[in-house]
């Protein structure tokens, strides 16, 4: 009776040959629409990197990575870079893994839901699209001059967190988010307060995919040029910062120094670099894949 | 139904939800180491009654309450009560399983843990899972993740875990209603065994299981407003064999609900 009633509801009968016969083409068509989209993306970022490790790969050694900028080509290393990324990504990390997710147990779990709430999350959203030029001119205004960090590790590292600071607080919300409502519950009905369903049930079960943005956030900033020129990183360095007030370059930087002088050997350093960066993004991220599947296997158990 | 044996009174309780009001005027006591079963159709306000017994519906954003739920001798409503001490004294169990995903031990060691009571934490928990009817399944594998058990097995666990914290009244929701006839049977027979030591408050859909269950029964119904009322209370036996009221007749013999 009830497989009668099923077949009345959905017409599993078989098609006519001419409309089976259709939908196959249109199906067909929509898989090649999408093979071609892939591709061109593919085609793209591959042929970037055939293009760059070209050019690159000759510079790559291991006196590029332990030598300061010099004028000269063959001289020339980005270890001022590599480390003054070192220093500013490690502040930034200090920065924005207590207020991304401060802000985020804040939103989630203590504000009222009212129209001041409504209005920051509108706000946090749009400050995401913000571009990071901005970021580099208000970090230039308050933190280099305003508060007298100068062109400063520590300038370089609030102006980066800033930018950020955005996708952590969303991605933080996500994952408190994922924590079912039922085990909040359970611990309220405990006798937890909130502060203990926070710190012993919601954010053991978020961490991982906490953590997994902030490295996915990290490794953006780690590749942001635009709001490190605005606040004026040096380009020839040959100094390694040795605290958070110093001056430093960044790998980016340095990159946009090299591509944008004249001799063609410097055009190689510069890939050399890309490729630098792109290994450190490529295992920062993932750093954060693993993150996620690990806990992923995890909760399935 | 006399008021000196009570534990716990509910006195007058309006609740509202921003501007409904989801149970109206309920005067009700619930003697000690008695099961009280909460009956009536859906939406009648059986739940939100309960989960004002131990301030539960606290957490429900925009909930209001009326009234007085007095427990030796305090209206746990009181500003000055904090709502985590009355949880500790009144603790609850859910209608669906609702293990941490942490280890079985870790579960029941949850509450002690979070106020502090570590003296003796391992009897503390052996005891619970043994008054839980849970010990023997899980003595080999407490170090396990308490998803791996089942359905019944699970439900046993939160109620352990409720019990480590040694409340005096438990409150369940339904707490069979996720669970299989086996799972149901032990959880029936659990909640028996549990009133030697506890007082217990059910709320259950299952005129069957309230017969079966409980000494006192509460019938609640739904007023045109869609507000909660109760329409009598009294000895199970009596309501199910002597209603007064000709709608609880109504509703036991199954004609509408």
């Amino acid at each position: 009776m009830i497989g009668k009633h099923f077949e009345e509801k959905y017409d599993l009968a078989p098609h006519s040959r001419g409309r089976r016969v259709s939908r196959r083409v249109k199906s067909i068509i929509f898989y090649l629409l999408l093979l071609i989209a892939i591709s061109l993306s593919l085609t793209g970022l591959l042929s970037l990197i055939v293009e760059i490790g070209r050019e690159g790969l000759p510079w790559l050694s291991w006196h590029f990575l332990t030598e300061f900028p010099s004028r000269f080509a063959e001289k020339a290393g980005m270890k001022s870079a590599i480390m003054g990324t070192v220093w500013v990504i490690s502040f930034t990390a200090l920065i924005i893994i207590p207020v991304g997710i401060g802000a985020a147990f804040y939103l989630e779990e203590y504000a009222k839901k009212n129209l001041l709430s409504k209005i920051i999350e509108v706000n946090i959203s749009n400050l995401a699209g913000v571009p990071s030029i901005v970021y580099g001119l208000l970090g230039l205004s308050v933190f280099v001059y305003y508060m007298g960090l100068g062109r400063s590790v520590l300038a370089g590292a609030l102006t980066l967190s800033l930018l950020v600071l955005p996708v952590v607080i969303v991605v933080s919300r996500e994952a408190i988010r994922t924590v079912p409502e039922s085990h909040k519950q359970a611990a309220y009905a405990l006798g937890a307060n909130r502060f203990q369903v926070v710190y012993k049930v919601i954010l053991p079960q978020a961490i991982a995919g906490i953590m997994t943005g902030t490295i996915l956030a990290l490794s953006r900033a780690i590749g942001e040029a635009a709001p490190m020129i605005a606040i004026s990183a040096l380009v020839y360095l040959t100094f390694v910062p040795t605290s958070p007030l110093d001056r430093f370059s960044v790998m980016p930087i340095q990159i946009f120094n090299w591509i944008s002088r004249p001799q063609d050997d410097f055009r190689g350093l510069a890939a050399a670099g890309i490729i630098v960066l792109l290994i450190t993004l490529v295992i920062m991220n993932a750093l954060a894949i693993y993150i996620r599947n690990r806990t992923q296997v995890r909760l399935e158990e | 139904m006399t008021d000196n044996d009570a534990v716990l009174s509910v006195r007058d309780l309006s609740v509202y939800y921003g501007e409904f009001r989801a149970i109206k005027n309920i005067s009700l006591s619930f003697q000690a180491n008695r099961v009280t079963a909460l009956i009536g159709p859906s939406g009648c306000g059986k739940s939100t009654l309960l989960r004002c017994l131990n301030r539960m519906n606290d957490l429900v954003p925009q909930a209001r309450v009326e009234g007085e739920v007095v427990y030796s001798q305090q209206d746990i409503y009181d500003p000055q009560i904090d709502p985590a001490q009355v949880r500790l004294h009144i603790g609850m169990v859910f209608q669906k399983p609702n293990p941490f995903p942490k280890s079985i031990f870790d579960n029941v060691a949850f509450g002690l843990k979070i106020n502090g009571l570590t003296n003796n934490i391992d009897e503390a928990v052996e005891k619970s899972l043994r008054s839980a009817a849970l010990w023997d399944e899980v003595k080999d594998r407490l170090n396990e993740n308490a998803m791996t058990l089942s359905g019944g097995q699970q439900q046993r666990l939160c109620i352990a875990r409720t019990l480590a914290v040694e409340p005096e009244i438990i409150l369940m929701d339904e707490p069979a209603s996720a669970l299989d006839p086996i799972g149901t049977l032990a959880i029936e027979s659990l909640m028996r065994d549990l009133t030697e030591k506890y007082t217990i408050v059910v709320v259950t859909h299952n005129m069957q299981q309230a017969a079966r269950v409980s000494d006192e029964t509460a019938f609640l119904m739904m007023d045109e407003d869609r507000a909660g009322y109760l329409v009598e209370s009294g000895k199970t036996d009596n309501i199910f064999q002597n209603p007064k009221d000709e709608r609880t007749e109504a509703y036991i013999t199954g004609r509408f609900g």
